[in-house]
């Protein structure tokens, strides 16, 4: 570093003296983002090395074969071939079924899974007793889920009974390797040995159900190997193979997946702050033209005079980070407790540097460059300053005419779109997000353009003294409108859009069931069993609100052409999975059609052997078909051939049976079918003594409460939610400080006003009327332009993303804007607290 | 040492032309003290800030110490006033944030003087603040700021010194001991001083006294006939 530059630094780090603790008040602005990106960053560093190091006890062995189909010979072949030559192999087996429990009328959906010994070959299965998990195989025993034992009023020692069969609960499953603690909130788990699955008599004709063999392959046998030389094997058996790496790169992507929404709201944050500083900064512009000058008439020049100020800027904002990245380092030991539910391993919280650096790094970069061009307009102060005060005027030319002021915004905007890019992983989201982020500070900083005319414009000659002199503060020089709008709208913004989103995801649930009073489903139910089931809900009191066949089938061909003869690329799950499909001459209300027409009675197809049939639009773009296109389908052995007449948009969120593939009547109308029965009854506890009574007559038969549904996915939300607003809750963090520092910056100016005002016999309430009049209409201001912009990106959340009408909330809306404007108005208020203690004389003498 | 030729100036403002100096010429020898008088509106400070290069003239030149300021781009005027010439000013413009002697220190710190900071300090002991260093300027009087100014003007061993009503905030004792402090360094240190004031008996020390009236020279005692000495200024 040459001579003059170490000058530079000393003079920077002496002339910022007594403004650093304002500077540092602005940079703070940054801390709270820079705090969320450390965090998050080090928690989602914590996960990833926690999955890694446990990836092989999360998949409990090391390959998984799972496919849908019970047992076949062929499957069999292979695993005896696998057992022979020293593989390990236990099955396990999982199936949804209605467990009942000795207290009277205890039913409760089940997530049963027969397992053979030796599973799981990694990690334990924690158990209350302890040594309850080795016990399991010892007889007709079984584990379950906490929440399953308390439902069905159980204990270790009674017996809880699962179709044909009785079983003994041996203890209760606190944790098992891999699953996160909501995986078993929806059907609690409840495990027994593999060789009582088929006596339960669950396991019928349609019955869905997961089979997966766990391999534990012989020491130094290499997974991926292991599954490249059998792929073909697999392939036919239609077996899905599951390594240890595949859980690794799977887990961890969920983990980036959280890393990058949590992020996002971080970098949000940040960015706001960042605008803060930027505002802040113009108004320390305004207070050093004078020293600036002086320093210009001493020699400086005026890159040396930018240096001084860009270096005071840097070493603040470096500060602020610092303090970011120490309250994101304690944070990252609280995000466990908010989003720990979600995640599948034992977190070991550590210090994660790259993170750390990471977050430093951007906090410095925003706070400088968000700095950098207002802080430009100190290299024009004119030396002439010094000795003549009226040059000191602004003389800030257009920005289009100053490269350097160009210079920078394009600088800073680059920035920003790599940071967003760098953040959400791909180019595309993050321009849209930049853009996005760019239009909601265009509406906000136009609101408070319009906002300052419009206080000019409507200010009257008769309005009471403190309310004029209010409102005047809001456009007169160095005001900091902009900044407080800014803070406050994005602060009302995000809050109010994830209090909508939230209320109308939780409506569209409770509305599902209304739409067709359904409020109870009973699937399983084979056909010779219909009659009686039906009868057993009219007993019940309840009606019979639909009964509609399932048939389980697969696709045989698209248009003449097998799957197995697509390439990799062309084939997708889509043309591999069963479908389970339904016929019916109706369109419900759940459905649109799109494209085509329904089926019409008689037509001349079914001559030909074709058959009508609708798909649901997502399979269809899946299967690259449309109208008009052939599928041959495989039901129970017999091809079914089909021609597409119809498209339809399904709505899948409804509470009642959907399909992806609806068949004309004649088409099925004799392929084996189990039957769902829909119904619905208001009283929990009749609904509660129905399901038993099913139970009791039909074991097979399962039922889905839609209550428990609505609470399963209630509690997933609020978990969400309460994980979103801590992270919302930064961005208001950063909105006070924001709003702090503007006032702080204007603090000299606002002293010197209010003596001026004292001296000219103001009294302390009518400032304090002043400050009232113009703290609660930005405030109001701010917040209404908040809600505004949150009713649109509420919408379009709600629409596009979560595929659900949206309505508003105005009334808790309001009361966010309410909350928001207090809070403008009591940091207004406290932080003014200096304006009216200052005595005229002693400012007067500063002055 | 200092030339000014033909300098005039005028600004276009709220639609109307003003010229507020009209063809000013003289020059200045090594080591002379000049005092620039003339009531207020008179266009003394518009002179000073063309003769230090604050400011660019419409027409004419300004040659300080061999160098035609006009040729020279804003940051080069900068880089020479911070070799060449120091300012006394009448409201001191100590910046508030640094100390005493930091103040001082600004313009070797600029150019990356080593020991700026000893320098500084022998500056302050010479104008005999050497126990207030350490003070902010909030802290001292006004007599006592100015000559923190003055110490800050000399620090970097200027060939001119330009001072503009540097009594005009104090009262008139305060105001000749900084009179005489700036005489004696004059002298001392041969440092060529160009001093702008309305004050007729502080002007009456300097050695030559040019009069200025609504922008132009109406007398200057330095030669018998200024519009003879114009003339040959602008040759």
């Amino acid at each position: 570093m040459s001579a003059p530059w170490k000058g530079v630094l000393r003079l920077a780090w002496r002339e910022s003296r007594n403004t650093r603790r304002r500077l540092l008040l602005f940079m703070s602005a940054i801390s709270a983002g820079v705090a969320a990106l450390v965090a998050i960053d080090s928690y989602a560093g914590n996960v990833t090395r926690s999955v890694r190091a446990q990836a092989r006890t999360l998949l409990g062995a090391d390959v998984r074969l799972s496919s849908r189909e019970g047992p076949t010979a062929g499957v069999d072949t292979l695993l005896d071939s696998l057992r022979a030559s020293g593989i390990d192999v236990a099955r396990v087996t999982t199936f949804l079924s209605m467990a009942a429990g000795p207290a009277p009328d205890a039913t409760r959906l089940a997530q049963v899974r027969g397992v053979e010994p030796g599973f799981p070959y990694y990690g334990d299965i924690i158990t209350e007793p302890a040594a309850a998990w080795s016990s399991l195989h010892e007889g007709r025993n079984a584990l379950a889920d906490p929440a399953l034992l308390l439902s069905l009023g159980a204990t270790v020692g009674d017996s809880v009974r699962l179709g044909e069969l009785s079983f003994r609960i041996v203890g209760a499953v606190e944790s098992v390797p891999g699953e996160p603690e909501f995986s078993a909130m929806f059907a609690p788990r409840l495990f027994i040995p593999y060789r009582y699955v088929e006596e339960t008599g669950l396991l019928t004709f349609g019955s869905r159900a997961d089979h997966d063999a766990m391999l534990r392959l012989p020491a130094g046998t290499d997974g991926e190997a292991f599954e490249e030389a059998l792929e073909s094997r697999f392939d036919t058996l239609n077996l899905r193979s599951t390594t240890v790496d595949d859980t690794r790169r799977s887990l961890t992507r969920g983990v980036d997946e959280l890393r990058r929404f949590l992020g996002i709201v971080g970098l949000v944050a940040l960015l706001l702050g960042g605008i803060g500083v930027a505002s802040a900064i113009h108004a320390f512009v305004t207070e050093k033209r004078p020293t600036a000058a002086v320093l210009r008439c001493l020699g400086a020049t005026s890159r040396q005079v930018l240096a001084i100020y860009v270096t005071e800027a840097a070493l603040m904002g470096l500060a602020g980070a610092l303090v970011g990245a120490l309250a994101g380092i304690a944070l990252q030991y609280a995000l466990p407790r908010v989003i720990g539910g979600f995640v599948p391993v034992d977190v070991v919280p550590t210090l994660e540097p790259v993170a750390v650096l990471s977050g430093l790094a951007v906090g410095v970069l925003v706070a400088t460059l968000f700095a950098l061009e207002p802080l430009l307009a100190l290299r024009r102060v004119s030396p002439l300053a010094a000795i003549r005060e009226s040059a000191i005027g602004d003389r800030r030319s257009s920005v289009w005419r100053d490269p350097a002021r160009l210079g920078a915004l394009a600088l800073l905007s680059g920035s920003v779109v790599l940071v967003a890019i760098e953040r959400t992983g791909d180019w595309l989201e993050g321009l849209l997000m930049s853009l996005a982020l760019a239009a909601a500070i265009g509406v906000l900083s136009v609101s408070a353009a319009l906002l300052a005319r419009g206080a000019r414009a409507v200010l009257r000659e008769r309005w009471p003294f403190v309310v004029r002199q209010g409102i005047a503060n809001l456009y007169r020089p160095a005001n900091q409108t902009r900044a407080v709008m800014l803070a406050l709208g994005f602060g009302a913004f995000l809050l109010s859009t994830l209090y909508l989103v939230q209320v109308n995801v939780l409506r569209q649930l409770e509305l599902g069931g209304e739409a067709t009073r359904a409020n109870l489903l009973l699937f399983d139910i084979q056909r010779d069993q219909v009659a009686g089931v039906e009868e057993v809900v009219r007993q019940g009191g309840a009606p019979v609100l639909q009964t509609v066949p399932v048939i389980p089938m697969r696709i045989v061909s698209v248009n003449g052409i097998s799957p197995d003869d697509l390439t990799r690329e062309e084939r997708s799950w889509a043309h591999r999975r069963e479908y389970r499909s339904s016929y019916r001459d109706t369109v419900t209300a759940s459905e649109t059609i799109v494209a085509g027409e329904w089926f019409t009675p008689d037509d001349s197809l079914e001559a030909s052997g074709l058959y009508e049939v609708s798909l649901d639009q997502e399979i269809a773009e899946d299967l690259r078909v449309g109208v008009g296109d052939r599928i041959t389908w495989d039901v129970q052995g017999v091809a079914i051939r089909t021609r597409i007449t119809s498209v339809r948009e399904v709505d899948f969120a409804r509470f009642e049976p959907n399909f992806f593939a609806v068949f004309e009547p004649a088409a099925l109308r004799d392929a084996p079918a189990t039957f769902v029965v829909l119904t619905g009854l208001d009283s929990t506890s009749a609904r509660a003594r129905l399901q038993r009574a099913i139970v009791d007559r039909y074991s097979n038969v399962t039922a889905i409460d839609l209550a428990l549904i609505q609470n399963t996915v209630g509690t997933v939300l609020r978990r969400v939610s309460v994980a979103v607003r801590f992270m919302a809750v930064f961005s208001l963090a950063t909105g006070i400080i924001v709003l702090l520092g503007a006032i702080a910056a204007s603090r000299r100016q606002r002293i010197r006003e209010g003596v001026l005002l004292k001296t000219l016999g103001a009294t302390r309430g009518q400032l304090r009327r002043i400050l009232v009049a113009e703290y609660a209409i930005l405030g109001a201001l701010g917040s209404l332009t908040g809600m505004v912009l949150s009713i649109g990106g509420g919408w379009a959340l709600t629409r596009f993303v979560f595929d659900m009408p949206f309505a508003l909330a105005t009334g808790p809306l309001l009361a966010i804007a309410a909350g928001m404007m207090a809070l403008t108005l009591a940091i207004g208020l406290t932080s003014g607290r200096q304006v009216f203690s200052a005595t005229p004389i002693e400012a007067l003498r500063t002055a | 040492m200092l030339v000014a030729r033909a300098l005039t100036k005028s600004y276009d403002s709220a639609g109307h032309h003003l010229t507020v100096l009209r063809d000013v010429s003289f020059a200045v020898d090594d080591g002379a003290f000049l005092a620039i008088v003339g009531p207020s509106g008179s266009g003394k400070t518009t002179l000073l800030g063309l003769l230090a290069g604050l400011d660019t003239p419409t027409s004419g030149e300004v040659i300080l110490d061999g160098a035609a300021l006009t040729t020279l781009d804003e940051d080069a005027r900068a880089r020479l006033r911070a070799e060449k010439v120091g300012f006394v000013f009448q409201s001191f413009q100590l910046i508030p944030t640094l100390t005493a002697a930091e103040n001082v220190a600004v313009p070797l710190e600029l150019r990356g003087t080593a020991g700026a900071t000893q320098t500084a300090r022998e500056w302050l002991e010479r104008v005999g603040l050497g126990d207030r260093t350490t003070h902010y300027p909030s802290q001292l009087s006004g007599g006592e700021q100015q000559r923190v100014a003055i110490a800050r003007a000399f620090a970097n061993a200027p060939r001119i010194l330009f001072a503009d009503e540097p009594t005009g905030n104090l009262d008139s004792a305060t105001g000749g001991r900084i009179v005489e402090l700036l005489e004696s360094l004059n002298r001392e240190s041969r440092t060529t001083i160009v001093l702008v004031t309305h004050d007729a008996a502080l002007a009456a020390r300097a050695g030559r006294m040019i009069r200025l009236h609504d922008g132009a020279v109406v007398s200057d005692s330095g030669v018998a006939d200024p519009a003879a000495h114009a003339a040959a200024g602008s040759r």
